[in-house]
């Protein structure tokens, strides 16, 4: 009686088309869920502060401690008061955004992260290079700031032509992309490993000979210890997009003074 | 269908040797792992030593740890798309 164990594959990240198959609006599962947590993100928002108070209590009061986080651990730190007043909508923005959208990956019939595929860390980092590339260019004016970002001061000519390239690259080109792809990545290594977790414990289980059987109390603990590990890392990874953000915004107001 | 995709299913079915992308993964993963010791480290000692600045400290310790480990990651998706 022994199947054959599917491992997951990266055939999981594109499932068939569910609803307007064909069309270019096509939704398969994981754009449901994409759906399901921006709409759960948005009505959880709106159900916290509907009627303001003073004192918060309740849901509001869970909600302004999450916002409280952003602000005094991210923005303040980082940006300072004013500036940090500035970029906070957005940053908190951001950093509610990816939480909540990574927060599927442990729900249980839902399972995947909506980050795991490219597109939605793709437009918020898009959104985190506009944004500091903005408030660089309109602090600096354009060449200043494009000097200022690339060209180290106080090192000999020569060196020049090495460190320009690789500053330009690593300003302009990677950080964007290392935004997108840390975000992505962790997202799906961890969707992969619990659904190896789980399925393993599944083969393990009703499909294995009969020594296996005994692997599955093993394989169901570590799907456990990894559902709390991914845990930390939705939360943690909410936080490093938010915080890398603050800094490349901090690092464009302040290119002068490297 | 995107062209990761269509990448990952070409590489299973013409390799003879498959699991290079593992391979490939457990290389890259040396040096961002020996990186965030190094970071984490350095974080511990300096609130050894001054306490008073532990909440920059570690700002810092995670700024670090997410440069460092973004090498690591994108070695994991470099092994699915190629």
């Amino acid at each position: 009686m022994a199947g054959e164990f599917h491992a997951p594959s990266l055939s999981d990240f594109f499932p068939p088309a569910v609803l307007f198959g064909g069309t270019p609006f096509e939704l398969n599962r994981l754009m449901l869920v994409r759906i399901i947590m921006a709409a759960v993100l948005i009505a959880v928002m709106l159900l916290a502060f509907r009627s303001p108070k003073l004192v918060p209590r309740g849901l509001q009061n869970v909600a302004e401690y999450g916002l409280v986080f952003v602000r005094e651990q991210i923005c303040f730190e980082v940006l300072g008061k004013e500036s940090g007043k500035k970029y906070f909508p957005l940053i908190a923005s951001i950093f509610f955004a990816v939480l909540f959208l990574n927060f599927s990956s442990i729900v249980p019939f839902l399972n995947i992260s909506s980050n795991a595929r490219i597109g939605m860390p793709l437009v918020l980092a898009v959104v985190a290079y506009i944004t500091f590339n903005f408030v660089g260019i309109k602090k600096y004016g354009f060449w200043k700031y494009m000097r200022s970002s690339i060209v180290v001061p106080d090192v000999p000519w020569a060196m020049h032509i090495l460190l320009i390239p690789i500053e330009f690259i690593s300003t302009f080109i990677l950080r964007p992309f290392t935004l997108t792809v840390r975000l992505m990545a962790n997202m799906l290594a961890g969707h992969v490993m619990l659904v190896l977790f789980f399925s393993a414990t599944q083969f393990f289980l009703f499909d294995g000979a009969a020594w296996m059987k005994g692997l599955s109390p093993f394989s169901l603990a570590g799907g456990f210890a990894f559902t709390l590990f991914e845990m930390l890392v939705i939360f943690l990874q909410a936080y490093v997009f938010a915080l890398l953000t603050a800094v490349y915004i901090g690092l464009a107001q302040h290119a002068d003074s490297h | 269908m995107s062209l990761s995709y269509m990448a990952a299913e070409l590489a299973q079915t013409t390799d003879k040797v498959k699991g290079y992308g593992a391979v490939g993964y457990g290389l890259a993963a040396i040096g961002p792992g020996i990186g965030v010791g190094i970071v984490v480290g350095k974080a511990i000692e300096g609130i050894a030593r001054q306490p008073e600045l532990q909440g920059t400290i570690r700002t810092n310790m995670f700024l670090g740890i997410a440069f460092t480990e973004a090498l690591a990651l994108i070695g994991l998706v470099a092994g699915f798309i190629f």
